[in-house]
């Protein structure tokens, strides 16, 4: 019996297994190989030893524009991203009547397909005839040309962003449900006020999912591709270039593979130091209630 | 009383979120003449429907949403029949070496999927699969981690002894996994089926580096397609657009319970 149920769970995870050393192991193996090889896929890879790594950080302005490119809207647009997917969270936590209806139409946004999106941000954005400049204008604003401009573009490509923020919302909502009554009763009988209660109670008791929005937010602005690629081909003077639509460019546009690689390789490190260091803060931020089962 | 500025803030941020959608089907409807004005209209006359007709003649659009359709269909059917499988033996099968290679598994969520895309590139070039949609499900036959951990997790909340008394009237563990397990895990089935729904709809960067030929591509590749050979065609774009949104948003409507709890799940799982 127990070895009928040994056989069976090995062959029933082998699927998995195969995808891993199929899809996983091998593919990482042959990156790190890669990563110090120079390979246009014509001709056979040749070894370069650490030339790719050295060219990269030492040879390479594009490279550090990209870089730059990607923490601009990772230091801008994750904290912009939190702010409005919690400030809706809060308004839609305050059970109005028509709560499914508002919370619709805020997630609704973030499932249009990232190149749907991307081609009516494009028009939006338009400065001459795009709906958001008409918006200004009825403000009073002059607005700038958006996608067109080397200091615009980048926000508006957040901008874009946070239109989705829906799915953050979510989470959010689901956390702010899970926060107990009694705390906000017992605070309220102690004379603590609407604001005292936020800081209080609210944030602390939201800080694991903030925790994990801004981790799982600082990664996905860290492999922004279909938006630039879509909306601006990296530009204007490659001012949207962000750092996995450079990889991109080298391994499919210019067939540096090896070089390519090393690039993924840079990025492997830059987010496991980001998330160490998270969760190195995360021990002086993030308030876990003891779990009692 | 109370209930009012909430309204008032909430009402206003809805309209701020819902009128790009207005804005998309209103040009789509437009005529030249109404798209490039100042200040914008936002009611299209009269209603012009040549846009959405024009998108069937620059781009096989039939083609490619079956083709989606293909390719997304092929992926939700390999992920939910390999990940349950495997999420059942992970959960309710003992054998050695299942915790390791369970942490190895969690452990590879935390590699970027550009460190492993040029090898695996490489690899189904070599297999001749350029150009043919094996790449784009063929992976979803050997589970994905995130989906298997999903599902692990609702079938370790069974309780042991449905699948005891199942053993002790001779069930093999195949049969138990697609009598009894399978049935119990339904709604998590159902939010694994959305995610790779929506992330087989939406996906950009695998059909633009596997797929060139033009009654081969995606709507996602088409959509990108047109933008680049009718980039100033506002109404044409914003019909194909359209048109690529609203199947999205059609499963959205039937499925909104899943997909809700498919969110939350993630977030306090996480």
């Amino acid at each position: 019996m127990r070895q009928a149920e040994r056989r069976a769970g090995l062959l029933f995870c082998l699927p998995w297994l195969l995808g891993f050393l199929l899809f996983t192991a091998g593919p990482i193996l042959t990156s790190i190989g890669l990563s110090f090889a120079w390979y246009d896929v014509l001709n056979r890879p040749a070894f370069v030893g650490l030339e790719n790594y050295t060219r990269l950080l030492t040879g390479d302005p594009l490279f550090w524009k990209s870089l730059a490119n990607t923490l601009y809207i990772t230091v801008v647009g994750v904290p912009l991203g939190v702010l409005t997917g919690l400030s809706l969270a809060m308004l839609l936590n305050l059970n109005v009547r028509g709560l499914t209806w508002y919370r619709t139409i805020y997630y609704l946004p973030s499932i249009v397909p990232v190149v749907a999106s991307s081609i009516l941000w494009t028009w939006i954005l338009n400065p001459q005839f795009g709906l958001l400049n008409a918006a200004l204008q009825g403000m009073g604003i002059n607005g700038p040309s958006w996608l067109a401009s080397e200091t615009w573009a980048k926000p508006g490509i957040i901008l874009m962003g946070l239109w989705g923020s829906g799915s953050t919302m979510l989470i959010y909502l689901a956390g702010l449900k899970g926060i107990p009554r009694h705390l906000y009763e017992s605070a309220e009988v102690d004379g603590a006020n609407r604001w005292r209660r936020f800081i209080h109670i609210t944030i602390p008791m939201l800080t694991p999912t903030l925790f994990f929005t801004t981790t799982m937010g600082i990664i996905g602005s860290f492999q922004v591709f279909t938006q630039a690629y879509v909306m601006t081909g990296g530009g204007p003077v490659d001012s949207t270039l962000f750092y996995v639509y450079y990889l991109f460019n080298n391994a499919f546009g210019y067939l540096r593979m090896g070089y390519a690689s090393a690039q993924a390789w840079v990025l492997f490190v830059i987010i496991l130091a980001v998330t160490l260091l998270q969760l190195k803060m995360a021990r002086h931020w993030v308030y876990y209630e003891v779990e009692a089962r | 009383m109370k209930q009012i500025i909430p309204h008032i803030v909430l009402g206003i941020g809805a309209l701020v979120f819902f009128f790009p959608f207005a804005w998309l089907v209103s040009t789509s409807l437009k005529p030249d003449h109404q798209i490039f004005v100042f200040p914008p209209v936002l009611f299209p006359h009269p209603v012009r429907w040549e846009n959405f007709r024009l998108v069937f003649e620059y781009i096989p659009f039939f083609r490619l949403i079956g083709n989606t359709v293909l390719v997304t269909g092929l992926n939700i059917t390999g992920t939910l029949l390999s990940c349950s499988l495997v999420a059942y033996s992970f959960a309710r099968l003992r054998w050695p070496g299942r915790d390791t290679l369970f942490v190895v598994m969690l452990s590879t969520m935390m590699l970027p999927a550009q460190v492993t895309m040029i090898p695996i590139y490489l690899l189904f070039a070599r297999l001749g699969w350029v150009d043919t949609f094996k790449p784009l499900w063929v992976p979803s036959l050997f589970g994905s981690a995130f989906h298997i951990f999903l599902l692990r997790q609702f079938l370790l909340t069974i309780p042991r002894e449905l699948e005891e008394a199942a053993l002790v009237d001779g069930a093999g563990y195949f049969n138990i996994y697609r009598t009894i397990m399978l049935p119990l895990i339904k709604p998590a089935l159902a939010t694994v089926a959305i995610f790779t729904f929506m992330a087989n709809w939406n996906d950009f960067l695998h059909p633009l580096i596997y797929l060139n030929s033009l009654d081969r591509m995606t709507l996602a590749i088409g959509l990108r397609l047109l933008q680049a050979t009718h980039g100033s065609e506002w109404g044409l774009l914003m019909a194909a657009s359209t048109m690529m949104t609203v199947p999205v948003v059609i499963v959205f409507f039937f499925t909104q319970r899943y997909f809700i709890q498919g969110i939350t799940l993630t977030g306090l799982k996480g």
